[in-house]
């Protein structure tokens, strides 16, 4: 039977390096994805995410299980992912007023340019890269707040209560953020959503 | 129910997290509101895009950079780590205490003969230093000035005599 997470930790904290491998690979692709959707930024999220494992390990020895392991972690990532974002806003726009006009990238990541060889129906593959694009850049519309609630609610499948924890605000403040959140998303997207309501 | 109190249920509704009596309030009243019922179906189109969102895996390297700043990480020890003998520590005190045990032993021994060695060459000298015949008739102690009388040791300024 596998062990919980809360287990693994005071493992870790009783010396055993094994525990922190298990809990490495158990969140390391949610930790980066949240950390990507948050900074929009590979290279970034993947270093945010490293620091937010290191500073796990650091704390192994005051871990006390007084809250879920999760809560912890994402509380953790989200502060830091809320700086980083504080940190870089002024440094984006500057950027992206200078940035050359590319293909539609994943934050950079360029596509390679024989899509036709491996896309036989071409137009539906443009259709759909199309339409995650306006997903995405939907999301990233978001205040950071409000994205970082959406990404915890959605992806992360947590409580009202562990991600009003997460970001610090009560849990009826937390379900009006959210709303806040669900309804620009809604009227973004709205081109998708009248689609999707057929 | 009013349609302003939905606002705070509505997602949880969506995502079927509501109590049963709530659920069946917010029910009640999308039964009978159109503005309700057609938002609810569009947050659940909302939530079914963010699912077409690709994830990404991360890098090859991300589990290697993770193991290297944590095998980096200085180790942490707390006060009763003072009491708990590390290995090397441990085996200098035990060298120490080992040295100092022998030297101890070796010492009275050593001591002991080289007092003897101290006392025969003492003997030898203390002949020639008895001898005070030679001594007395030594000539060149005899061109020795007379010793200084103590009370000229100081002049009348009270400035002690300085002999060049």
């Amino acid at each position: 039977m596998a062990r919980s997470d809360v287990q693994l930790m005071l493992d870790v904290k009783a010396g055993d390096e094994q525990s922190f491998e298990l809990l490495l690979q158990r969140y390391r692709t949610p930790l980066v994805n949240f950390l990507y959707r948050m900074v929009r930024a590979r290279e970034e999220a993947e270093d945010l995410a490293q620091e937010v494992f290191l500073r796990v390990y650091r704390a192994r020895k005051d871990y006390v299980p007084s809250a879920k392991f999760t809560t912890w972690l994402f509380r953790i990532a989200t502060n830091l992912a809320l700086n980083s974002v504080r940190d870089n806003r002024h440094q984006r726009m500057e950027v992206s007023l200078d940035a050359p006009v590319t293909m539609d990238a994943e934050d950079g990541d360029e596509k390679p340019l024989d899509i036709a060889e491996k896309h036989p129906n071409i137009e539906q593959y443009l259709v759909e890269e199309a339409r995650k694009k306006m997903i995405r850049h939907a999301i990233d519309k978001l205040p950071e707040k409000q994205r970082a609630a959406v990404l915890l609610h959605k992806y992360q499948e947590l409580d009202y209560g562990d991600i009003a924890k997460i970001l610090e605000c009560s849990e009826s403040a937390l379900k009006s953020l959210l709303f806040r959140a669900y309804e620009t998303l809604r009227v973004e997207l709205a081109p998708l959503v009248a689609r999707q309501g057929k | 129910m009013s349609c302003s109190r939905m606002e705070n249920k509505i997602l949880a509704y969506v995502d079927g997290r509501l109590k049963e009596s709530e659920r069946l309030q917010v029910e009640k009243h999308l039964a009978a509101c159109g503005a309700c019922q057609l938002r609810v179906n569009e947050f659940r189109a909302v939530t079914s895009l963010l699912d077409e969102v690709p994830q990404i895996a991360p890098s090859a390297a991300f589990d290697v950079r993770v193991r290297a700043r944590v095998a980096a990480e200085p180790v942490q020890q707390g006060w009763w780590a003072w009491f708990t003998p590390s290995p090397r520590v441990a085996f200098a005190a035990s060298l120490l205490l080992l040295a100092t045990v022998w030297i101890g032993y070796e010492q009275p021994q050593l001591s002991f003969e080289n007092s003897k060695e101290a006392d025969a060459q003492m003997m030898q000298e203390m002949q020639v230093l008895d001898d005070q015949d030679v001594i007395s008739n030594f000539d060149p102690l005899k061109d020795l000035p007379q010793p200084v009388q103590p009370e000229d040791q100081t002049n009348q300024t009270g400035q002690p005599n300085q002999t060049m």
